[in-house]
């Protein structure tokens, strides 16, 4: 249907126009720093910042973590639903569902409540206990993605041909997983990977109420702080969530819609 | 005439999808494009639509030039492939659409919407929703929308070949006797012989975007002018021979001579030209009064059905050749050599 | 659980395997999304001394309970709303506004991003811009407009429903657009062979097709409004009393003297983004059904 093209181009002018703007401002405000001239001296401060460094570093390892855990958890259980126990598809995927629908406040509340220190699992009694929590509490935000990725990406190498093959020459279930279905579905898995990592990164929720020394709750205090790093810190956020969307888009997976309010 | 096409060409960049298309078409025939996919024929069809402008060439209908007129000025109705039912509303407002939209009177809808139904068989599907029909009645419930508002022309872009093959042959029946009581102008698109065969008044057969052929079933099938339409349209037999004398019309394959009936045009002695034969045409055994003859050794012999259809292995390439299966007569045997004998007249000769 | 081998045919390492396979998810769920849940269900509808009552979700309606959840309503509405119109607008500006064919996969890819930038960064982001001496502000008071003087403000209501649009409309073009392709070209071509109008074909057809998802999407939108609090967070402090914050308020240091109440807050919570997410599923599976 051919429409007035003058309406589209408008429409995507003004939305042009309201989606850079705040990055443009961003930037702009995050070179003002020297007073007088353009320079890049916030972007400088930030990275020197022993606090920056230690909790950029604590929720990179934290991501890390939760990627190899979610990955632990979801292949095993796609590969078996869509081999062998199709009917606990439909479980499965309400599952799936559940960290979309559950808000995350709510989610570590109940962490809070259950796996406190006055409960059966006194997880939050220790440090590590805890950043197990938050850890768990991530695998959770990224399980719908982690979990359709690799459920695609399985669907797409068909499983079933391959398993019988290997079984034939004599394979356990371990072994094909680990050996012949992993690496046919690394890019699935780099896809879910990559979005874990972008929600990880800036996740404020989880990492405030748990009291851990996350990126997130460190962007939070010297956004009430400081006045030019905080514009920095945003412009290097986006940079890092353009820059794991754009490696999803690379390994060949499509950029899921994001729920990391 | 009744929807002249004259000059025809459509170009997307620097390829050319349909050239040089010159098509008369009277008022109330049915004509068919015929052709492989991607041979111009549904571009050509969209061009009588409106949906693409040709690059080259005019469009009249009625003694109206449309080349330019946009789709819904046309008149014209439309059966897609794949029915394209809107799916939001009832067969009864899906018919009714197009009147709706020309802003008649609820009581000339409604009647002209009962009149349609009937006219398709289904009466009782009116509170239908496309979803809750089978493919049949999807393309019933289509025909029915395209033809509500009193188009002067009907196109159908392949309108079969997304239904099953039992459907099939009974909804193009149907589609024929709907066109000939109507007495609409029609151009039908498909890729089917069997249905162009048919159903039409006319055949157009397509082929890379230009026509090969403009005939009636009859001649499309029984006279093929190139070895394109030939080999398109029912089984064929190809041979090459050199030509012997245009004026008697004799032509040797391998070490025979054979004769076709007449003269053989545009030719000289010693020209290679190629020749088809139908199956159905050739007969086993010793040739009648000025029959021709060739002899060869059976190698294969397949079981079809209402026929046998034997390879046989001649001086110059195989042929097959069809037999009818009939009970208790008795076959030839792979290995076993026979004489294969046709008439002149069934001797095709294709253009160079 | 039959594993003894049969002669004719090797039974495969049978489900034994795959139920170990699938047991790390499940107790994964069980203990880190159902769990949880349950124990916040449970407590809502429990008083201090692990009594039932109904006595929490009553007082959810304290005046001070009540505007929170106003609040949140408000903000999730106006966003959820101004979102879907808005990505419905430039989704279908982008799929089939005719324009250059770049354009669609630069604005999905970019909806990707957007979608996910949410959070503290956002807020920085909407301070730099329409903030007090935001750049925007600035450039606006340059030519004569000035915001602040006419009562606007990044930290309230408008402001809040502003940023939030930043990940809401591309949420929505995300969702929508499988609806939008999902509009086959042949409904147009058979609407115009009719005698219908580009309007006609909107209006009859395309828009009254796409409605359920449209619609579908919005409460989606909505319910990830309502459960948002990192960006207001970051955005307003604690003033600006949202149900979220609210909530985080009571984590914090159980500013509501009641974690029975608190448990009935987050219960609330949920029982509004559950609805609205259940609404979506409803509408988008009637969606599928017509649009097979």
């Amino acid at each position: 249907m051919k429409r007035g093209h003058l309406g589209a181009w408008l429409a995507v002018a003004l939305g042009g126009i309201y989606f850079l703007a705040p990055l443009v401002a961003t930037f702009e405000f995050s070179l003002r720093m020297r007073r007088g001239e353009y320079s890049f001296d916030a972007y400088r401060v930030v990275f020197a910042s022993g606090n920056f460094q230690a909790s950029f570093l604590y929720s990179t390892i934290v991501a890390l973590v939760t990627i190899v855990v979610a990955a632990l958890i979801v292949v095993p259980a796609a590969y078996f639903v869509q081999l062998r126990l199709p009917r606990l598809r439909a479980i499965v995927e309400f599952i799936t569902l559940l960290p979309l629908v559950i808000p995350a406040i709510v989610l570590v509340f109940g962490f809070i409540r259950l796996y406190g220190s006055s409960s059966a699992l006194p997880l939050t009694a220790t440090s590590l206990g805890t950043d197990a929590l938050l850890t768990f509490g991530y695998v959770g935000l990224g399980l719908p993605y982690m979990y359709r990725s690799v459920d695609a990406g399985l669907r797409a190498i068909d499983v079933r041909t391959l398993t019988e093959a290997a079984e034939s020459q004599g394979a356990g279930a371990a072994t094909i997983l680990f050996h012949i279905i992993l690496p046919n579905i690394r890019s699935a898995i780099l896809s879910g990977a990559f979005l874990t990592f972008a929600i990880v990164i800036g996740e404020f929720t989880f990492a405030s109420l748990l009291d851990r020394p996350a990126f997130g709750p460190y962007l939070q205090l010297i956004g009430a702080s400081r006045a030019y790093e905080p514009a920095a810190l945003a412009v290097m956020a986006f940079a890092l969530t353009w820059a794991c969307l754009g490696l999803i888009q690379l390994v060949g997976g499509a950029p899921a819609p994001g729920v990391r309010r | 005439m009744f929807l002249a096409l004259t000059g025809i060409r459509k170009t997307f960049g620097a390829e050319a999808v349909v050239k040089d298309f010159n098509l008369k078409v009277e008022r109330g025939e049915l004509v068919t494009f015929l052709g492989p996919s991607g041979c111009g024929k549904t571009t050509t069809l969209r061009m009588i639509a409106g949906f693409e402008t040709p690059t080259e060439g005019s469009i009249r209908i009625d003694g109206r030039d449309v080349t330019h007129l946009s789709a819904r000025r046309r008149a014209i109705g439309m059966v897609f492939q794949a029915y394209a039912l809107f799916p939001n509303m009832t067969v009864e407002r899906n018919i009714a659409f197009g009147l709706k939209v020309a802003g008649k009177p609820a009581a000339e809808i409604n009647a002209r919407v009962d009149e349609m139904l009937t006219l398709i068989k289904l009466p009782d599907l009116a509170g239908r929703f496309p979803h809750q029909l089978s493919g049949g009645q999807q393309q019933r419930v289509s025909l029915a929308r395209a033809l509500a508002p009193s188009p002067q022309i009907l196109l159908l872009d392949e309108p079969l070949s997304a239904l099953d093959a039992r459907i099939r042959a009974g909804l193009r029946e149907d589609i024929r006797a709907l066109q000939q009581k109507l007495g609409i102008t029609t151009i039908f698109v498909t890729h089917d012989q069997e249905e162009a065969l048919s159903i039409s008044d006319r055949i157009v057969v397509m082929n890379e975007g230009a026509i090969e052929q403009i005939g009636s079933p009859g001649d499309i099938y029984n006279r093929p002018r190139t070895r394109f339409v030939a080999s398109f349209v029912g089984t064929l037999n190809t041979l090459q021979g050199v030509v012997v004398d245009p004026a008697e019309g004799t032509i040797r394959v391998g070490q025979t001579i054979l004769r076709a009936q007449g003269v053989i045009e545009g030719t000289k002695t010693g020209e290679t030209r190629a020749l088809a034969l139908r199956p159905e045409a050739l007969r086993l055994g010793p040739p009648a009064e000025g029959d021709n003859a060739l002899t060869g050794v059976i190698e294969d012999a397949t079981f079809l059905g209402a026929i046998r259809r034997l390879r046989v292995r001649i001086d110059g390439g195989a042929i097959l050749v069809d037999a009818f299966n009939s009970n208790g007569a008795s076959f030839p045997e792979p290995g076993d050599e026979v004489k294969v004998s046709f008439s002149p007249n069934d001797l095709i000769v294709l253009d160079p | 659980m039959s594993a003894a081998p049969t002669p004719s045919r090797r039974v495969p390492a049978p489900d034994l395997a795959a139920w170990l396979g699938v047991a790390p998810f499940f107790v994964f769920a069980a203990m880190f999304l159902i769990a949880p849940t349950a124990w916040l269900l449970v407590g809502a509808f429990q008083d201090r001394d692990g009594a039932f009552t109904l006595a929490n979700i009553v007082r959810l309606g304290q005046p001070s309970i009540r505007l929170s959840y106003w609040l949140s309503l408000e903000v999730s509405t106006a966003s959820a709303g101004l979102g879907a119109l808005l990505g419905l607008a430039l989704a279908l500006a982008a799929l089939r506004g005719g324009l250059p064919s770049w354009l669609r996969p630069t604005l999905m890819t970019f909806s990707g991003v957007a979608s996910n930038f949410a959070g503290v960064p956002l807020a920085f982001a909407f301070m730099a811009t329409l903030g007090r001496l935001g750049l925007v502000t600035a450039l606006l008071r340059n030519i004569g407009v000035d915001l602040y003087a006419h009562g606007f403000n990044i930290l309230t209501f408008w402001g809040l429903t502003i940023t939030y649009l930043y990940f809401q409309i591309p949420l929505m073009m995300l969702v929508v657009t499988p609806a939008i392709d999902g509009l086959r070209h042949e409904w147009a071509e058979a609407a115009e062979m009719l005698g219908a109008s580009s309007w006609q074909y909107w209006r009859m057809i395309a828009l009254p097709i796409l409605w359920p998802s449209v619609m579908g999407a919005a409460l989606l939108l909505f319910a990830n409004a309502f459960g948002a609090i990192a960006t207001a967070y970051a955005l307003t402090g604690s003033s600006f009393n949202i149900v979220p914050i609210l909530l985080y308020a009571q984590i914090r240091g159980d500013v509501l003297h009641d974690t029975n109440l608190g448990y009935a807050l987050a219960v609330g919570m949920l029982a509004i983004t559950g609805a609205s997410n259940l609404a979506y599923l409803a509408l988008r599976s009637r969606a599928d059904r017509w649009l097979r």
